[in-house]
C-alpha cells in the first residue's frame, strides 16, 4: 500500500487495563486512538477488583492515574457505551463503523457532580459491585469513572423528570438518539477482555441456590473498601462474619464436563490473594484453599504461596471436591471431598467459587464483523511467534482475549500490540496527532500579586451546604485578591471563557479556584489560564467540596468556616507562586538492545521496522539465544528455523548494526541522551536501553547424579539428544523442579512443566511403547499449555507426584539408574528403572545482571532478575526513564511470552524515540547553588538516581550536588534532607508551604496578612 | 481512650468552651489525597477541624514543617501518605515513617504530648479509613485539650 493510502490512527476495541495501555502508548508515539468501550465508562475488570497479586497493592490506586491520563489525553478520543458494526479495508486503512448508544445525556453538559443520582428515586443493583450493591437508574459505574458523565439505564427509568428538574447543567435528554460514527484508522487492536464462568453451571456448588456460595468476583467486592458491606468481610445470608471460608479452584476450568478443558492461569493466585486479605480484614477468618495443582508460576509467585501458608496460616486442601450441601437452618455449608484416597466432609461459612475465565460474550460477534479467527475454545486464535496478532492482517490482539492472562502480560502484550499497530503505518507518523498551541506567556516577574478567585456552586453540591457567597466575600478581604466571583459550575465551558476575560479584564497574573479535587480538575483549569497567557503553575486550587462539603454535610456553619479558611491557604500560597517551565530534553533516536536471543533480536528488527536505528550487542559469537536449544514447541512450530529466519531479516534491515562478542562496559546518560562504551572499544550514543540479556538453565549440583552418570542430564540437554536421535531407550524418568522451588530458589521456573511435556510427546512419538514416568510436585501446564498434559496422560505417560519435603532418591546399579519416589497418594515407595533421568531443572538469571544494573541505576531482585517499576502495571519500565525489560530477564517464560514482552518494550521505547524533545517534570528538585556545599546527604535519598555530588565548575575546590532533571520525578523527599536548606521543590517550596501552614492556623485572625 | 463525649462535659462543667481543635493534615497527592476524596464521593461524614495540605509525596513532608505548624498553634499534626509498598516515588513513605518517629520523640522534649502528632497510611481505594482516622484523631487532640503553644499565649 502507497504510503498516502495509510492512515495514522488506531482503533482499540476495550477499554479496560490492555486498552488503555495500548491506547496511551499510541497516543505518545505519535498516533491517533479512538478507544471504544462497550460500557459508559472505561476499566474494565481490573477496576472492580480489591487488590493485586503479588504486592497486594490496591488496584484501584494504582490504576487511577492511567485512568486520568487516557481521559484526558488530547490524541485518544474515547468512544464509550459503544460497539463495532461494521470494519471495512484491510491493514493500514480500515473504515470502521461503530454505534454508540444513547447516554440519555449531553456528555458534554454533563460535569458528574452527582446530583441527578442523588434524587433519583429508582434504585437496581449495580453490575459493577457485582449486584451486591445498589445504584440509581442515573449512574455512573464507579465513582472513580472516566469519563465521569452519568447515563441513564433506560431499561429502569420512569421518566419521572426529576433528574433533569435537578440538574442545573441542563444535561439530561431523555429523547437522546443512538450514534452511528464512521472512523479510518490504520490498525486496529482487540482487547476486550474476557467474561467469568457461570458458576450456575456447576449445579454441585449450590451457586445461586445456598446464599453463602458466591463467585470470586464477587468476593471482590465484598472485600472492597467501596463494596457493599464497605471492606467487611460479611456473609450474604445473614451479615455475620463467617470463620471458615473454602474457596473451590477451578470452577469452569480444567473441566471437560463444562467444555472448559484449559486453566485460567489466575485463579490459583487471586483466591490465594483473596484468602490472604480476608485474612488481613479479621484475625478470626480461617481460609481453606480446595485445589488441584496450586499454579503460582509467576514472578515471586511461589514466595507469596509460601508466605500465604507459614504466615497467614492459610490451609491448602489438594482435592477436588465433589459437592457442597446447606444445612436449612444456619446456611452453613458442607463440602465432599476425597483427600488422599479418603473421603472427607468439612463445614464451612461461606464458600468462595473460583470462576475460570471465558472468551468474551461477544466473541463470535466480533470474530464475524472483522473476520478474524477464534480457537477451540472461543478465544482469539495467535500462534507462539506471532503471540499479538490475529490471523486477519492489520489487526492485533492483547490480554486475555487471546488467553487467560494476569494483569503484568496483559499490560505488556498490550504495549506489543501498540508496536505492531504502530509498525503497521509507521511512515504516518504523526500526521494525525494534534499539538496544542498556546498564545506567548506574559511574564509576570517583578509584579506584586493580582489573585482571581473562582469559588464554584457546583450546582447544589457545594452551595447546598457552603455559603458560597460569604466564601466570595471573605476571598475579596485577602491580601492581593483583586477579584473573586461565584460560579455554578467552574468547570463548565462558559466559565473558562469567564476566567480568561477576568485574567484579561483585572490584570490577573495568579488564579485560584476553590470546588473540587485538583486530581481531577486542576488539568483543566491550567490549561484555560495558559490560553489566557498565564504560566500554568499560577493556579491554585482550594478543594471546598470533596474534602468540605460533602464531608461536612450536616454543619453548615463549620463548612463555610472551612473553605474560607481553605481558600485563605491557598490564596496565601498562591501569592509566592511562580512561573515553572518543563524543561525540554533532546532525544537521539537510535536504541540499544543488550542481548540477542529472541528477545533482543524481535525487539530490534520490530524498531527497525519503524525506521529507527538499532544497536544489538550480543556476548556470544551468534545470535539466537536460548530458542533454539529448544529443538521442539508443543505446538508443533520450528523454533531453530524460527530464529534462523528472525538472523536473515535482521542482516538484511539496514537500520541494525549487530555487535557480538562483546558487552556493554560503561553506559552514562539519561534518557534521550545515552552513552556506551563496548569491551570492544565502540562507543555509541542512543536515546534507550532494551534489556534483553535472557537468563540460563541451571546446571545440577550433584543432585540426582547428575555430572556422575552420563544418562541423568537437564531438560535442554536431553532435547539435544533427541533431535539428533541419541537418546535410545525404553524408560524415560523426569523429575520437575531441579533447582526451582528450594529455600534458596524459592520461585517456579514457570516453562519446565511443559518443556517436560514437550519431551515426553516427542518420546511417545518416536515410540509409542516407551514407559515415561514424571515425577512432580505440581504440574503447572497453565493456558492453552494444560492440552498437552492431558495429551501426555492420555498416551500412557505417567505422572507421580512426591511430597516437598520427600525428594525421590537415585542411584545407580550396575550401570542402571534406579530411582525409588514416595508416591504422595498412596503414602507408598515406587521403584523405576530407567535408562534415561531428565532433571527439568530450573532458569537461572544471567550473571550479566549485576554488572549491568549499576550502569543503569536499576535494581534487581535478590534472585537475579531485573526488577520492574511496578510488578503489575509497569512490567516493562524501570524507574529510570528511557531503560526498558524484556524476556528472560524479567523472570522465566515461554517464547511467545517472550515475544510479547520484546514487542512490549519497543512500544515503551518509541514513546521516547519518536519525540524530538521530551518535556521533563515541572515539579523538580532545585539546587541553590550558593548554599550547598556538596556533603551529599541528599543523594542517597533519591529513588531516581537524579541527584549527584560533582565538582563545582567556577570553583575547583568546592563541591556541589546536581540535579538531573531528565530523571526527577517531584516527589521532593529529597528535601528535608538538606542540612542547609539548599535544596527545594519547585511548586511546593518550604516558603510557598509555610504559607499554608500558617494560614491555616489564623482561625480567627483572617485580615490580618500572611507572614513570609 | 475514653469517649468523645467527656471532655465537652467537663468544659461544660467550668463554663468555658473549650475552642474548635486546629488540626493541619498533610496528604500525599497519590494515596491519602485520594483516598479523603474518596471520602467526599462516599458523603462519609467526619467532624470539621481539619484543614488539608497537599504534597506530591508524605516524604516531602519536612519536619521543619511539623515544628512550625505547632509553633503557630496546631493542637495536632496528621501526616497521611501511601501503604508500605504502595508508593508512587517507590519508598517516600519509609523516610516519613522513620522521620515521624523521631520527630514524635522531638516533640515530647518540646512539652508536646506525642499523641498530637499521628502518622497513617491511607490508600486511595480508603475513604471510610480516612474518616476513621480524622474522627479518632479529632477525639485524641479533644481529650489532650488545646496546645501548650495556645495555651502559654492566653
Amino acid at each position: 500500500m502507497a504510503t498516502s493510502d495509510k492512515v495514522g490512527a488506531v482503533m482499540v476495541v476495550g477499554g479496560g487495563i490492555s486498552g488503555m495501555q495500548s491506547a496511551l502508548d499510541l497516543a505518545d508515539s505519535g498516533y491517533k486512538v479512538y478507544l471504544v468501550e462497550k460500557q459508559p465508562s472505561i476499566g474494565g475488570t481490573m477496576a472492580q477488583l480489591d487488590k493485586t497479586f503479588p504486592t497486594n497493592d490496591c488496584a484501584m490506586c494504582i490504576m487511577a492515574p492511567k485512568l486520568v491520563a487516557t481521559g484526558r489525553h488530547h490524541n485518544i478520543d474515547l468512544i464509550t457505551n459503544a460497539e463495532i458494526a461494521i470494519v471495512d479495508g484491510q491493514a493500514g486503512n480500515f473504515t470502521v463503523t461503530v454505534k454508540q448508544h444513547a447516554f440519555r445525556v449531553d456528555t458534554k453538559k454533563c460535569t458528574g457532580c452527582g446530583s441527578c443520582a442523588q434524587k433519583c428515586p429508582i434504585e437496581t443493583t449495580n453490575e459493577y459491585d457485582e449486584n451486591t450493591k445498589m445504584r440509581k437508574a442515573i449512574y455512573v459505574r464507579y465513582p472513580q469513572a472516566v469519563p465521569l458523565v452519568y447515563a441513564i439505564d433506560a431499561d429502569k427509568c420512569i421518566g419521572c423528570g426529576i433528574c433533569a428538574e435537578e440538574c442545573k447543567a441542563k444535561a439530561v435528554e431523555y429523547d437522546q438518539k443512538e450514534k452511528v460514527l464512521e472512523v479510518k484508522v490504520g490498525s486496529i487492536i482487540l482487547s476486550p477482555g474476557f467474561d467469568e464462568f457461570n458458576p450456575r453451571l456447576k449445579t454441585e456448588y449450590g451457586y445461586g441456590v445456598c446464599k453463602n456460595v458466591v463467585s470470586s468476583i464477587e468476593f471482590e467486592r465484598l472485600l472492597s473498601a467501596t463494596g457493599p458491606y464497605m471492606g467487611t468481610v460479611l456473609r450474604p445470608s445473614d451479615g455475620d462474619i463467617p470463620e471458615k471460608i473454602a474457596f473451590i479452584q477451578c470452577v469452569g476450568s480444567r473441566d471437560e464436563h463444562c467444555g472448559n478443558e484449559y486453566c485460567s492461569s489466575v485463579c490459583c493466585m487471586y483466591s490465594m490473594k483473596q484468602a490472604v486479605i480476608a485474612k488481613e480484614h479479621g484475625g478470626n477468618i480461617k481460609p481453606s484453599i480446595f485445589f488441584m495443582d496450586m499454579r503460582a508460576f509467576g514472578k515471586e509467585f511461589d514466595e507469596y504461596y509460601n508466605r500465604a501458608q507459614n504466615e497467614y496460616g492459610i490451609k491448602f486442601v489438594r482435592s477436588r471436591v465433589a459437592a457442597v450441601s446447606e444445612d436449612p437452618k444456619t446456611k452453613n455449608l458442607t463440602l465432599k471431598y476425597v483427600e488422599k484416597g479418603e473421603p472427607k466432609e468439612e463445614e464451612f461459612q461461606m464458600v468462595v467459587l473460583a470462576v475460570g475465565l471465558r472468551p468474551p460474550a461477544d466473541a463470535e460477534n466480533l470474530s464475524r464483523i472483522m473476520k478474524f479467527r477464534l480457537n477451540d475454545d472461543g478465544f482469539a486464535q495467535t500462534t507462539t511467534f506471532t503471540p499479538v496478532e490475529t490471523s486477519r492482517p492489520g489487526i492485533f490482539v492483547s490480554g486475555a482475549f487471546s488467553a487467560p492472562k494476569d494483569i503484568p502480560m496483559t499490560v505488556a502484550e498490550a504495549s506489543g500490540a501498540a508496536a505492531k499497530a504502530g509498525t503497521e503505518i509507521a511512515t504516518v507518523r504523526g500526521t494525525l496527532v494534534t499539538k496544542k498551541e498556546y498564545p506567548k506567556e506574559m511574564s509576570v516577574e517583578g509584579q506584586e500579586p493580582r489573585i482571581g478567585v473562582f469559588v464554584c456552586d457546583c450546582g447544589i453540591n457545594i452551595a447546598g451546604v457552603v455559603k458560597v457567597s460569604e466564601v466570595v466575600e471573605y476571598a475579596k478581604t485577602l491580601p492581593n485578591v483583586v477579584y473573586a466571583a461565584e460560579n455554578l459550575y467552574t468547570c463548565s465551558q462558559d466559565t473558562q471563557e469567564k476566567i480568561k476575560e477576568k485574567i484579561k479584564e483585572f490584570k490577573l497574573n495568579r488564579v485560584v479556584v476553590a470546588s473540587c479535587t485538583p486530581r481531577t480538575h486542576e488539568p483543566l483549569f491550567q490549561n484555560t489560564i495558559r490560553e489566557a497567557g498565564l504560566n500554568a503553575y499560577l493556579f491554585e486550587m482550594a478543594n471546598i467540596r470533596d474534602q468540605c462539603s460533602w464531608i461536612h454535610m450536616h454543619e453548615p456553619k463549620a463548612a463555610t468556616k472551612k473553605s474560607k479558611d481553605l481558600v485563605r491557604m491557598a490564596v496565601a500560597k498562591s501569592r509566592l507562586l511562580e512561573p515553572l517551565q518543563n524543561l525540554e530534553i533532546n532525544v537521539n533516536p537510535q536504541a540499544l538492545v543488550i542481548g540477542g536471543g529472541v528477545t533482543g533480536m524481535t525487539s530490534a528488527l520490530e524498531l527497525a521496522k519503524q525506521g529507527f536505528k538499532v544497536h544489538l550487542v550480543e556476548k556470544e559469537k551468534v545470535l539466537g539465544g536460548n530458542t533454539p536449544k529448544l529443538h521442539y514447541l508443543p505446538t508443533g512450530e520450528d523454533p531453530v528455523a524460527f530464529v534462523k529466519e528472525l538472523d536473515k531479516e535482521i542482516s538484511a534491515n539496514k537500520n541494525i548494526t549487530v555487535y557480538t562478542g562483546t558487552t556493554a562496559k560503561a553506559i552514562d546518560g539519561y534518557v534521550g541522551n545515552f552513552k556506551t562504551t563496548l569491551a570492544s572499544g565502540e562507543q555509541i550514543d542512543h536515546g534507550v536501553v532494551i534489556l534483553a540479556i535472557g537468563a540460563q538453565e541451571y546446571k545440577p549440583e550433584g543432585e540426582y547424579l547428575y555430572g556422575k552418570n552420563k544418562n541423568v542430564m537437564t531438560l535442554l540437554e536431553f532435547k539435544e539428544k533427541l533431535s539428533k536421535n541419541e537418546a535410545k531407550g525404553n524408560e524415560y524418568v523426569f523429575i520437575q523442579c531441579v533447582g526451582s522451588r528450594e529455600d534458596k530458589h524459592p520461585n517456579c521456573s514457570r516453562v519446565c512443566c511443559t518443556g517436560t511435556m514437550t519431551a515426553a510427546l516427542e518420546i511417545k512419538k518416536k515410540d509409542p511403547n516407551a514407559k515415561v514416568f514424571v515425577l512432580y510436585r505440581d504440574i503447572r501446564t497453565y493456558g492453552f499449555r494444560e492440552k498437552f498434559y492431558k495429551e501426555a496422560s492420555s498416551k500412557g505417560v505417567t505422572f507421580i507426584r512426591f511430597e516437598d519435603k520427600e525428594k525421590p532418591k537415585v542411584e545407580e546399579k550396575n550401570g542402571k539408574l534406579e530411582v525409588t519416589v514416595k508416591d504422595e497418594d498412596t503414602g507408598k515407595d515406587i521403584f523405576l528403572k530407567t535408562d534415561y533421568l531428565v532433571l527439568a531443572s530450573g532458569t537461572r538469571p544471567q550473571h550479566d545482571a549485576e554488572a549491568l544494573a549499576p550502569m543503569l541505576k536499576v535494581p534487581i531482585t535478590k534472585e537475579g532478575f531485573f526488577l520492574e517499576a511496578h510488578m503489575k502495571l509497569r512490567p516493562l519500565d524501570f524507574a529510570t526513564e528511557g531503560v526498558y525489560l524484556a524476556g528472560l530477564a524479567h523472570g522465566p517464560k515461554f517464547v511467545d511470552e517472550s515475544i510479547a514482552q520484546a514487542l512490549g518494550a519497543v512500544s515503551r521505547a518509541t514513546t521516547v524515540l519518536s519525540k524530538k524533545t521530551l518535556e521533563a517534570e515541572g515539579i523538580v528538585a532545585e539546587i541553590e547553588e550558593k548554599l550547598c556545599d556538596g556533603c551529599g546527604i541528599c543523594v542517597p535519598t533519591c529513588e531516581y538516581k537524579a541527584l549527584e555530588v560533582v565538582k563545582d565548575k567556577k570553583d575547583a575546590e568546592k563541591k556541589l550536588v546536581e540535579v538531573n532533571v531528565g530523571l526527577c520525578k517531584g516527589c521532593g523527599a529529597c528535601v528535608g534532607t538538606c542540612p542547609s536548606g539548599a535544596l527545594t521543590q519547585k511548586g511546593y517550596k518550604d516558603s510557598q508551604i509555610y504559607a499554608m501552614i500558617d494560614a491555616a492556623l489564623e482561625y480567627d485572625k483572617p485580615k490580618q496578612e500572611v507572614k513570609q | 481512650m475514653s469517649s468523645e463525649a467527656q471532655p465537652q462535659t467537663t468544659a461544660h462543667a467550668t463554663g468555658v468552651k473549650e475552642p474548635d481543635p486546629k488540626i493541619l493534615v498533610f496528604c500525599c497527592n497519590w494515596c491519602s489525597y485520594a483516598g479523603a476524596d474518596l471520602a467526599g464521593v462516599s458523603r462519609l461524614q467526619m467532624p470539621p477541624y481539619f484543614r488539608t495540605i497537599r504534597v506530591m509525596c508524605s516524604a516531602r513532608v519536612d519536619p521543619e514543617f511539623v515544628l512550625r505548624a505547632f509553633q503557630r498553634g496546631a493542637d495536632g499534626v496528621l501526616v497521611a501518605g501511601c501503604h508500605p509498598a504502595d508508593c508512587h516515588y517507590i519508598g517516600g513513605n519509609y523516610r516519613t515513617r522513620r522521620r515521624i518517629a523521631l520527630l514524635k520523640m522531638l516533640i515530647q522534649q518540646f512539652g508536646f504530648d506525642p499523641d498530637r502528632l499521628r502518622l497513617e497510611w491511607v490508600s486511595a481505594g480508603e475513604g471510610e479509613k480516612f474518616q476513621k482516622t480524622i474522627i479518632e484523631f479529632t477525639n485524641t487532640i479533644k481529650e489532650l485539650g488545646p496546645s501548650p503553644m495556645a495555651r502559654g499565649d492566653e
